[in-house]
């Protein structure tokens, strides 16, 4: 009796630690390779870091110097173009596929939206194309804009469905019962209650959307020359990656790894900004789940 | 046989005296000359096919408590939030009957559910304020209804929470989120919510059963100060809760097809002393329930 329930503790250990082991050498497998990229972009990318890297227009090929200040805008424009599109669309209607789950369009928007994610971009950037670059008979920061709202939908609706339904009911009825109005109760309690998820989703869709090359080869085009107008190509951070680390030169090479890092950077940066915003209307507001 | 019976009735009666004691008196305040209020009058409410209540009426007395008490399921939620329409969240309810507020029947089509909800504020069970300031909470009722100067808003927000009993604790923290409060501050702080849109009846739904004793007592002793300028309708299961803070009492419970139906309702003291129906002294000796 007593024996047995030694070795039952005995044995419950062993598996206790055990498991815990599988799951850190998981963890590590995941995380190695993103420190090796990240270390890897950084030691590659840093050199040709300079501060007219950020300041300058791109320069012929064994012409010293040069930098992606081109890319950088194009980047800002279409991604910013993008996220204008996106954002108002993408929250409407996750909140209508929240507060209407069973309707017939709420089930219907979120299975388009999966199958919209589901989609590659190098489709949406051939179906931007088709739609507005053929017609337009030329490329430009607008289409480019455009396909990348295309790729943030979904991530956006997705999100914000739910964590509009994280949003406790109770918060909803005691709006209704103060005698709001179920459109006044959605925008001023239930849409701020779920405003720091939705501001995530935001986040995950611009750092999706920042790396997009492919749709860039049919709508943004790229553009060596310095363009702030939508109706003009322009070229983009990961389409500028890919046309310097596909050409045979070394300089253009160090440049593709310098241009990554700064898109990884922008990127991380975003993603510190958003944790800020959230923390301080955490901070302000408290949690619903507090 | 007979002797059985009646030595059960005595032993029913003693554990009713014992119960009595173990309680804070009973309160005997109930004033029957009060004007009605709310008259609840043949109500059934449905849930699909499934009738949830049936035939329930009821009198709610202005400037006084009515508690609703009975066992879990037997409809008192229902019945409570039929009196503000927030039944008509769920879409397969349907309430029949009359509800009349005054003299207006809330039931009659037409009636806005908006005005409705005005005129009958609501507590609920658990605190639920909104993540925003203490300020912004109390504020949200009166500007739905357009009130935007500061000055009177700030007015409004003060004696909200004074009447809430709530003003001394957060008086300098006004911009601080509801949710930083404490559970007992919480609630009363939705009771301040609720004050703030001036409704004429407020009803409450056990709104104090997820709070601790000290805080319970401090909700019950508002309610005695709200019973001045409000009618105030108490859903709870808590039957010493009933027996302390309520004027009127009605007892309900589920009859064979599992609809709630009203057993007995009279003045709170009445129910607990001497009930007519043996099922509510049964209840409220907490033999069953």
């Amino acid at each position: 009796m007593n024996n047995h329930s030694v070795r039952l503790r005995a044995k419950r250990k062993t598996v206790n630690i055990l498991m815990l082991s599988l799951t850190a050498v998981a963890t590590l497998l995941v995380i190695a390779p993103l420190l090796w990229i990240l270390g890897y972009v950084i030691r590659q990318g840093l050199p040709a870091i300079t501060p007219q890297f950020f300041t300058k227009l791109p320069t012929p090929v064994g012409v010293a110097g040069g930098g992606i200040l081109n890319s950088l805008l194009g980047s800002l424009m279409t991604v910013g173009l993008g996220l204008a599109i996106a954002a108002p669309i993408g929250v409407l209607t996750g909140l209508y596929a929240a507060t209407h789950p069973d309707a017939p369009l709420g089930v219907f928007v979120r299975f388009g939206t999966d199958v919209i994610a589901g989609v590659p971009s190098i489709v949406m950037g051939i179906f931007a194309y088709t739609l507005i670059v053929l017609p337009q008979r030329h490329f430009s920061a607008f289409s480019g804009g455009v396909v990348l709202a295309f790729i943030m939908l979904p991530i956006i609706i997705r999100t914000t469905d739910e964590m509009i339904r994280l949003v406790p009911a109770s918060l909803r009825e005691a709006s209704l019962s103060l005698g709001a109005a179920e459109w006044k109760t959605t925008f001023s309690v239930i849409l701020p209650a779920a405003l720091n998820g939705v501001i995530t989703g935001a986040m995950l869709a611009i750092a999706r959307a920042a790396g997009e090359a492919a749709p860039m080869l049919f709508t943004a085009f790229g553009n060596p020359f310095l363009n702030i107008n939508f109706n003009q190509p322009v070229a983009t951070l990961p389409h500028t990656i890919f046309v310097y680390a596909i050409s045979p030169y070394n300089d253009w090479h160090a440049k593709a790894w310098a241009t990554a890092l700064v898109l990884i950077t922008l990127v991380l940066l975003l993603n510190v900004l958003a944790r800020l915003i959230i923390w301080w209307r955490t901070r302000l507001l408290g949690s619903i789940r507090g | 046989m007979s002797t059985q019976t009646s030595a059960q009735k005595d032993t029913g009666k003693a554990a009713l005296m014992m119960t009595m004691q173990l309680m804070s008196p009973i309160k005997n305040d109930a004033n029957d000359n009060a004007l009605l209020k709310i008259e609840v009058k043949g109500l059934n409410v449905y849930y699909g096919k499934f009738r949830a209540l049936n035939g329930i009426n009821l009198d709610v007395r202005e400037n006084q408590i009515t508690a609703i008490i009975g066992p879990s399921g037997c409809g008192k939620s229902t019945l409570l939030r039929s009196l503000n329409r927030m039944n008509d969240l769920i879409p397969i309810c349907r309430a029949e009957g009359e509800i009349i507020l005054d003299k207006d029947n809330l039931l009659a089509p037409g009636m806005d559910v908006v005005d409705i909800r005005r005129r009958v504020g609501m507590v609920f069970q658990r605190p639920n304020p909104f993540p925003k300031s203490i300020y912004d909470n109390v504020a949200y009722g009166p500007r739905l209804y357009g009130i935007r100067r500061k000055a009177d808003l700030d007015g409004i927000v003060e004696k909200s929470i004074r009447q809430a009993a709530l003003w001394d604790e957060v008086k300098d923290k006004l911009q601080q989120s509801g949710l930083s409060l404490s559970g007992g501050q919480q609630q009363r702080l939705c009771i301040a919510r609720a004050l703030a849109v001036e409704p004429e009846v407020i009803l409450m739904d056990e709104p104090a059963s997820a709070l601790d004793p000290i805080s319970t007592l401090k909700i019950e002793e508002l309610m005695q100060e709200l019973k001045q300028d409000y009618t105030i309708v108490i859903v709870t299961h808590n039957m010493q809760q009933a027996a302390r803070v309520s004027d009127y009492t009605a007892m309900m419970m589920i009859d064979e097809q599992r609809a709630g139906r009203m057993i007995e309702y009279d003045q709170t003291n009445i129910i607990f002393t001497r009930p007519k129906d043996k099922r509510t002294e049964d209840y409220v000796t907490g033999r069953f329930g």
